[in-house]
Order: C-alpha cells, then structure tokens, then sequence
C-alpha cells in the first residue's frame, strides 16, 4: 500500500466467541484476540443466547485490552474500528457493537458495521490476495451459502440452505450419535476411522439451482440409527459418521465446483467454522484440480472459526470505501449480505 | 468532577453530566424505544450541548441493574468502554436505589420497584436521612405479596416508587393500608442526576471485573442447577 499505513480495530460478538483484532492494511494481522466461551455452553449442548451475553460484558475491555497490548498500540492511533452488526445472536452482537461505538466516540475515530459473512469471507484476505470474480462457500453452525463476488465488497447469495444450516446438521447428527458438543469436530475425527457403508441420501434440489437442504439428511440419520435399535442391529458410530460426512460434504463440493465452472471464476475460497472439517477440505481440494485455472484459498483454522481480525479485514475495504456508521449503528441479528 | 451518568435499566433511559456541584445537563425519556440506537447519540448529543469533549470526562456512573437485562448490560457495556479506554474510574449504582434517590426527603421507609413477571418484583428497602439515601434490606428479587408482608413488620409509613408501582399498589395496599402510599408520576422515571450524585464519591469498581447485578441466574443455569441437585439427591 502507497503512503499511510491504514490500521483498523476489528470487534466480534455475534455468539460465543469475544473476539478483537488489529488488521493493517487490509492484510496484515497486528494483534487477534479471542475468548471462547466454548466449555462454558458445553453443558447445555448448545449456546445459550442470555450466558453468552453475559460472558461478552465480562471479556469485552479485557479482550480489547490484551489487543492493544499485542499490537503495542494506543486506540487513538487507529484508523477506523470495524464491528460485527450481523447477523448472529441479538444480546451477544449489542455488546461488540455498543462497546465499538463508545470508543469511536471517546477518540473521534470512524466507525464501519460488518456483515459477519463478509467478515468470514475476508479472512482469506489475511491469507492470500483475493482475485475477482471469486467464489465463496461459507460453512459454519448457522450458515451454508455460496457467494458470488465480482469485486470488493459486492456479494450475490447465489446458493444458500433451505432449512438446517451445515453446522446445524453435524450438531443434532452428533448429539443423536450421543457425541459431546459441538459436534462438527468429533464427527469429522470419527469419520476419519469409519466406512461410508450407510446409504444416505444426498440431497441435490432442482437443476441448477445452488441451494442446500439438510433436514433430510439429519432425519435420515435419526431414523436409520433408531431402526437399527428396534431391530437389534448395531451400526458402528464411525461408519455413520462417516456415512453422514460423506454425504454432507459431496454435495458441498459439488455445487461449489458446478458454480464456479458456471460463473467461471478465478478463486474458489472456503470460509466459517466448517472450513476446519478436514474431510471437507481434502475433497474439495481434490475436485478443484478439475478446474485448473482456479485458485483455491483455504485459511488456516484459526481464521476459520470466528475471530475478528477478518472482521478488521473485511472493515478495511468498507472503510476505504468510504462507508461509515453512526452512533446510531444497532444489532441487526437478520441482517442482509 | 465533571461526571457521566447512564441508566438504561428500564424503558426509562437516562443520562446526565454533573460538573462539580453543578448538574449542567441531563437527558430523560420514558419510551418503548430501542436502548441500542438511542444512548451513544444521546450521550453524544449531551456532551457537545455541555461544549465538552470525552477527554473532559472524569468519571462514569452506571446504573448496574437489576432491570432489564439486555438495557443494563447496553449501559454497563458502554461505561465499562468509555472508563477504559479514557483511563478514568467507573462506579456502578444499584437501579434501584437511584429509583428510591427520588424519593429522599420522604419521611418514612422507601420501596422502589421494578415489574419482574409471575407476581415477582425486584425491590429493595431504603430510607431517607436528612436527604441521604440509605439502604437497609439489599435489592432483591421477591413475589409483590410476601414482600408486603414483610414490610408490615416495619409499622412506618411507606412510599412505593417506579413506574411499575401502579401495577402492584393494590397487593400493597390490601396489606399495608393507608401506610402505603405511591409517589406522583413525577417522580418515577429514575433521576440520572441522581445517579451521577449517588456515583461521585464512592470507591471505584475494577473495570475489567465489573458486571451487571443481574439478581437472578440465566435460567438455563438455574435450571442446569436445578437437576445437578436433583441427581444428588
Ligand atoms: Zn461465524
């Protein structure tokens, strides 16, 4: 980047994660701070909006302290503070974006609202270049979306799921396979010691059409695990594990490569917590190579799950874009990409 | 001691700047509005009527609950920022007692109240002294009737304050009597003033450790408790 350097203070509330973060340029991470509240939410097999909520007003000023202490940075020395407006859980987003909007007052610093998928996508930023038209799949607990962008800061939803989020289905498949929360990752560990031998449908919708469906799957999977039982048959929990991950995970790849053949793009980019699933990784590198002129861009798993430096990042491009928030600026938990 | 009071407890949100012994400015609505929207603007409008800067600010007063949830943590979560990163102290008050504060040259017992749902109040037990508000049964949450009931033992007149007061007068008066009184719609909205004063003396909080007094558990937790205790039994 030409003359100044451009630092922006990223903030992240949007679930069970209090998360801050300094980008420089864009591209360069600073300072990346988070707070997990994981085990916290562990013993209600789930997050729990009002604990959640609670756990941001105890982390944010320790969080964002121990963010400026890495960077070795003062906040008035920032350019602009970027913050999670949406979507995600409305008590949990009020805090980052409140606390945000208190120190772009105190220090006179321009403020900018972030979508928290936008934000997911731009963690690749922080990896690699992003090269127009691009394509990104977006997996995580409450998203299953491909998105179309022709250049920075323009999103087109081209695909998106019907009913149960990715995430949404790895969760309620593990608690029926009575695996521990969240599910996503014990799945994928078991999956790795199983055989796909259940047959499980995969759901593919109506031709050309880029949207996902999962409910049938879960129910699929529910089912076939309590006829077994009736019958006093045993399926290996690795095998349905397996079965589960294999079928998820073809038609994830599948519609991926379809639209990106079909929007013919130069980068394929893989975004939210689901991108740490190690089975989808590998089989969507594997049918990239069908595409050879397109780039695959996977960040590394820290930058996967939610953190706020690809907020930073993402704020980056809308700030030198010139968009800016008031103090007006409220959680929006349904808001728009 | 130029000062920052914010109480977004109830629907009512309040802010005030108090400079020395001067009360230069203070901001009241009740409405059914959006906390989240309103306060920074708010704050930011107050503070440039003031012809102030953050940086003149040298100390922040929060009301800390109880209240709604959500309204108190969008208050507490903007004093905790502000006092951070301006490097000045933060004190939190009690929701209640900058309710009962109103009332301070009652001659009598205070009882400010919040709604709670199911019958439930949040309350507390405050007198005036020469002025001073003192309190001497801590906030809690408890059903309107027992705590009625309980406060007969005091045999002192007393003033209910708070805009849910109308809601619960009559459990108080069927107990109580001509004893109990409501104070006029005047004095229900909580005063930020009146908090900012509570707040400009007292021992500072840490910040980082600060949070709202909630009162009550989130009820997953307390229903999580609830059958670990079942299990032990
Ligand atoms: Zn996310």
């Amino acid at each position: 980047m030409s003359e100044k350097d451009i630092f922006v203070l990223g903030i992240e509330t949007s679930c069970d994660e209090t998360a801050a973060a300094i980008v420089k340029n864009g591209r360069e991470i600073v300072a990346n701070v988070v707070s997990s509240q994981m085990e916290s939410h562990q013993r209600f097999g789930g997050v729990v909006p009002e604990i959640a909520s609670r756990h941001h007003v105890e982390q944010i000023t320790l969080v964002l302290e121990e963010t400026m202490k890495q960077a070795n940075m003062d906040v008035s020395e920032i350019d602009a503070i970027a913050v999670t407006e949406g979507p995600g859980l409305v008590g949990a987003l009020l805090i980052g974006v409140n606390a945000a909007k208190a120190l772009a007052f105190a220090h006179r610093i321009p403020l900018v609202g972030v979508h928290h998928i936008a934000g997911h996508i731009y963690a690749n930023q922080l990896v690699q270049e992003m090269k127009f038209p691009l394509l990104a799949l977006v997996v995580s607990g409450g998203h299953t979306e491909l998105i179309y962008m022709k250049e920075h800061g323009v999103f087109e939803v081209i695909g998106e799921t019907r009913d149960d989020a990715a995430g949404e289905a790895y969760d309620k498949v593990a608690r029926a396979l009575q695996l521990p929360y969240p599910g996503g990752p014990h799945i994928d560990c078991l999956a790795k010691q199983g055989k796909p031998t259940v047959d499980l449908p995969r759901v593919w919708l109506e031709e050309g059409s880029y949207d996902f469906s999962f409910s049938g799957l879960k129910s699929a999977v529910i089912n076939t695990l309590h006829n077994a039982k009736q019958r006093g048959e045993t399926i290996l929990p690795e095998d349905m594990a397996a079965s589960f991950q294999t079928s998820v995970v073809e038609v994830l790849v599948g519609k991926t490569i379809q639209a990106a053949a079909h929007y013919d793009v130069k980068q394929i980019l893989l975004a939210g917590g689901v991108a740490a699933n190690e089975g989808l990784r590998t089989q969507l590198q594997k049918q990239v190579e069908q595409l050879p002129e397109v780039e695959l861009v996977i960040p590394p798993l820290s930058l996967c799950t939610d953190n706020a430096a690809m907020i930073a990042a993402a704020g980056t491009v809308l700030f030198q874009q010139g968009k800016r928030a008031t103090m007006a600026l409220n959680a929006n938990p349904s808001l728009l990409l | 001691m130029k000062v920052l009071a914010i109480d977004t407890s109830t629907f009512v949100m309040g802010i005030a700047v108090v400079d020395g012994q001067i009360v230069k400015g203070e901001i009241i609505t009740n409405l059914k509005k959006n906390h989240s929207i309103r306060v920074m603007s708010a704050i930011e409008a107050l503070l440039q009527e003031c012809d102030m800067s953050p940086k003149d600010l040298e100390r922040i007063v929060v009301a800390k609950g109880p209240g709604s949830y959500t309204g108190v943590r969008i208050g507490v979560t903007i004093a905790k920022t502000l006092a951070w990163t301006l490097n000045i102290p933060l004190v939190g008050v009690s929701s209640l007692e900058v309710m009962a504060a109103s009332a301070k040259y009652f001659q009598g017992l205070v009882v400010p109240l919040m709604d709670a749902r199911r019958g439930q109040i949040y309350t507390g037990l405050y007198q005036a002294v020469r002025g001073d508000i003192q309190s001497i049964v801590a906030d809690q949450v408890i059903l309107a009737t027992d705590w009625a009931n309980e406060l007969k033992a005091y045999d002192q007149p007393i003033l209910l304050v708070g805009n849910d007061s109308v809601l619960h007068e009559a459990t108080f008066v069927e107990t109580l009597g001509h004893s109990v009184q409501v104070a006029s719609e005047t004095l229900h909205n909580p005063r930020p003033s009146e908090l900012a004063w509570l707040g400009i003396n007292r021992e500072p909080e840490d910040i980082h450790t600060f949070v709202p007094n909630y009162i009550r558990l989130a009820e997953a937790e307390a229903n999580w408790l609830a059958r670990q205790q079942e299990r032990t039994e």
